[in-house]
C-alpha cells in the first residue's frame, strides 16, 4: 500500500532518537543523570536529608501525574500521603509487618481512599475540583485527629524500620537509603510509563481538549478516575516510605499545608514535565533544611520564591530548561 | 433499514425562558449531505449541540438509526458512529499531528486503560494514521505539534481525526468558518469526498458553501424551521431571503 510506504518513511527518523524504556534521548540522558545523583549523593550528603527529598520527589511526581497530564489540580493530596504514612507506620509498629508490606499497604490504602474521593471530585473541574479535594482531605485530617490508632496529637512514634524481605536490616540509614532510592526510582519509572502509555495518550488528549476527547467516544470520567487512583496510591507509597525513614507518622503529614507544599514543589520544578517535580522537591526540601535557622522566615522566603517562579519562569526550573533546549523532559 | 438516519421531533431548548431552539422537526436522509443554515443567532449551534448530546434538550426526542438517543451521553452517541466536529477548531494542541489522529484510532483497540504498556504498541496504528493524514494533505506535518498548525490545516486535521473513527454520520459545525478562499474550496472538496458512503449534517452560516454541497437544506430562523428543500427551492423562498437580507426587521434581528 502506498500509504504504508509513506508512513514508514516518515516514522523512521523518530525511532532513531528513541532512548530506552520509552524515554526519548534527552529524557534518557536526564534519567541516567538522576540515577547517578541518587547513587552517589549518600556518600557526600546526609542520607536522611536525601531520603526526605526522595520521598517528597515521589509524592510530587504522583501529584504531577494529575495536574500535569490530566489537568486536575488536587488540593488534598496530603490525605493520601498522610494516610499512607499512618497505615505503614501502624502496621509496622503494632502488627510487626515487614517494611515492604507496610509500604505497599500504605499505597493500597492511599489508592482505596482515592477511589471514592476521586469519584466525587472528578464530577467538577477547575477550582471546584480543587475545593472538593481539599474538603475531603480536611475530613481525613479530622479523622486522623480523632481515630485511636493514629495517636492523635502525638502521632505514631518509634516506628521500626524492620528487616526488608527478612534479609536486609534497615536500621542503618544507608540500608534504608537504598530501599528509599529503589522505591523512588520504581515509582518514577511507573509514572513515566503511565504518561507514555496508550492510557497516557488519552489522558493528554483529555487535558488538551476534553470536549473533543468526549466527541471521539472516550468516557473521560473513567480515565480521570483511574489517573486519580494511581496518583493517590503512589502518594500513599511515598507517605509510607517517609514514615519508615523518620520512624514517625504525624498530623503534619495529613495537614492541608502538606497539600500546598506538593503544589509548590511541582510548580517550582515544572508542571507537566516528568523530571520537574523531582527538581522542585529537591529545591524546596533543601531550602527548608538550610533555612531552618531563620524559623518562621522560611515561609516568607518560600512565598517569595513561589511568586518569583510564577512571575519570572512559569514553566518551572526544569520546564524552562527543557524549553530553552527545545526538548521534552 | 429506514431511509431516515437522524430524526428529531419537537426538539426544544430553553435557556432561562429564552427559547433558543423551538419545536424543530428535522429528518436527515441516509447517505445525504444535509445543510442546517440560518442567520446569526438562529439556533444552529444550539441545535447541533442538542443532536450530539452536548446539551440536554428541554423537550422533544432525537432518534438516530431507529434508536432513541435523547437520554444518552455524548461519548455514547459517538460510540454509535455519530461523530461531531467543533466550530472552534478542535485539535489536541500539545500532541503531534500524528498523535491527534492516532488517539482517535486508539478507540478501535478498546478502552486503552493499559497504563502499564509502552506507547510503542501504538506504532501499529501509525500506518493507518499516515494514510488519513495523506488524505487531507498533512503528511509533511506529522511530527509537528497540532497547536502550531495554521488555522486551515487544523480544520483539515480535525476532519482526519473524525474520519479515523470511521463514523456512520458526520456532524460538522461550520467547517469553513474563518477560512481563506483557497481553504474553503479545499474543505468543500474534502467534505464531498468523505461523504461517500456516509451521512453528513453540516451547520453553515455561508449560503455559498452549502449551495454546491448539500442535497437538502433546512433553514433555521429564531430557533424554528423556516424552510426546507434543495438549494434552488430554499434560495427562492421569500421568507429565507428576508431572513438573510434583512428586509423584515423582525426576522433579521431575531435571536440576538
Amino acid at each position: 500500500m502506498a500509504g504504508e510506504t509513506i508512513a514508514s518513511a516518515a516514522i523512521r527518523p523518530d525511532t532513531d532518537i528513541q532512548g530506552f524504556f520509552g524515554f526519548s534521548r534527552p529524557q534518557a540522558i536526564a534519567f541516567l543523570v538522576l540515577v547517578a545523583v541518587v547513587a552517589v549523593s549518600p556518600f557526600l550528603l546526609y542520607p536522611v536529608f536525601l531520603m526526605k527529598i526522595l520521598c517528597f520527589a515521589l509524592f510530587a511526581c504522583a501529584f504531577n501525574l494529575l495536574i500535569g497530564y490530566v489537568g486536575l489540580l488536587s488540593f488534598g493530596h496530603a490525605a493520601y500521603f498522610g494516610m499512607g504514612a499512618y497505615i505503614a507506620g501502624y502496621t509496622a509498629k503494632a502488627w510487626g509487618f515487614p517494611p515492604e508490606v507496610s509500604i505497599l499497604l500504605g499505597g493500597a490504602v492511599g489508592a482505596a481512599l482515592g477511589l471514592p474521593f476521586g469519584w466525587l471530585a472528578i464530577r467538577r473541574a477547575g477550582i471546584y475540583f480543587a475545593m472538593i479535594t481539599l474538603a475531603l482531605a480536611q475530613m481525613v485530617y479530622f479523622f486522623c485527629l480523632q481515630a485511636p490508632f493514629t495517636g492523635g496529637e502525638d502521632g505514631i512514634q518509634a516506628i521500626p524500620r524492620g528487616t526488608l524481605l527478612g534479609i536486609f536490616d534497615l536500621s542503618s540509614d544507608m540500608a534504608m537509603y537504598w530501599l528509599t532510592a529503589f522505591v523512588f526510582l520504581a515509582g518514577f519509572l511507573l509514572i513515566h510509563r503511565i504518561v507514555h502509555s496508550p492510557f497516557g495518550q488519552v489522558l493528554k488528549a483529555i487535558r488538551d481538549n476534553e470536549p473533543r476527547a468526549i466527541s471521539l467516544g472516550y468516557r473521560v470520567e473513567n480515565y480521570k478516575l483511574v489517573a486519580f487512583v494511581l496518583s493517590a496510591g503512589l502518594a500513599g507509597i511515598a507517605g509510607g516510605t517517609k514514615a519508615l525513614v523518620f520512624n514517625i507518622a504525624t498530623l503534619t503529614d495529613v495537614h492541608w499545608s502538606m497539600s500546598g507544599e506538593v503544589v509548590l514543589m511541582s510548580l517550582v520544578g515544572g508542571l507537566g514535565t516528568v523530571f520537574g517535580p523531582v527538581v522542585g522537591a529537591a529545591v524546596i526540601i533543601t531550602m527548608q533544611n538550610y533555612l531552618a535557622e531563620f524559623g518562621a522566615w522560611v515561609l516568607v522566603i518560600q512565598g517569595a520564591i513561589f511568586i518569583a517562579c510564577v512571575l519570572a519562569f512559569r514553566r518551572g526550573v526544569l520546564g524552562e530548561i527543557a524549553h530553552a533546549l527545545k526538548v521534552k523532559l | 433499514m429506514s431511509d431516515t438516519i437522524l430524526e428529531t421531533e419537537g426538539l426544544t431548548k430553553e435557556f432561562r425562558g429564552f427559547v433558543a431552539v423551538s419545536d424543530v422537526r428535522l429528518q436527515v436522509r441516509r447517505g445525504s449531505i444535509h445543510g442546517l443554515i440560518g442567520p446569526n443567532g438562529a439556533g444552529k449551534t444550539t441545535c447541533f449541540n442538542l443532536l450530539t448530546k452536548f446539551l440536554p434538550p428541554t423537550r422533544g426526542a432525537i432518534r438516530y438509526d431507529g434508536r432513541d438517543i435523547t437520554g444518552m451521553k455524548p461519548a455514547e452517541v459517538a460510540r454509535l458512529g455519530l461523530v461531531r466536529s467543533f466550530q472552534i477548531s478542535a485539535v489536541f494542541p500539545h500532541l503531534t499531528v500524528l498523535e491527534n489522529v492516532r488517539v482517535a484510532l486508539q478507540r478501535h483497540r478498546g478502552g486503552s486503560f493499559d497504563f502499564w504498556r509502552a506507547e510503542s504498541v501504538l506504532k501499529s496504528l501509525d500506518g493507518r494514521a499516515m494514510e488519513l493524514l495523506e488524505d487531507v494533505g498533512l503528511t509533511g506535518y506529522a511530527k509537528v505539534n497540532a497547536g502550531e498548525l495554521p488555522y486551515g490545516r487544523k480544520r483539515a486535521l480535525e476532519i482526519a481525526t473524525t474520519l479515523a473513527l470511521d463514523p456512520v454520520m458526520l456532524l460538522l459545525d461550520e467547517p469553513t468558518a474563518g477560512m481563506t478562499h483557497e481553504d474553503v474550496d479545499r474543505i468543500i472538496s474534502l467534505v464531498k469526498r468523505v461523504a461517500q458512503g456516509r451521512t453528513v449534517l453540516l451547520v453553515e452560516h455561508n449560503l455559498k458553501v452549502v449551495s454546491g454541497l448539500c442535497d437538502t437544506i433546512t433553514v433555521l430562523a429564531r430557533g424554528a424551521v423556516l424552510a426546507e428543500g434543495d438549494y434552488a427551492a430554499v434560495s427562492a423562498n421569500p421568507d429565507v431571503q428576508a431572513a438573510y437580507l434583512g428586509t423584515d426587521p423582525g426576522i433579521a434581528g431575531g435571536g440576538h
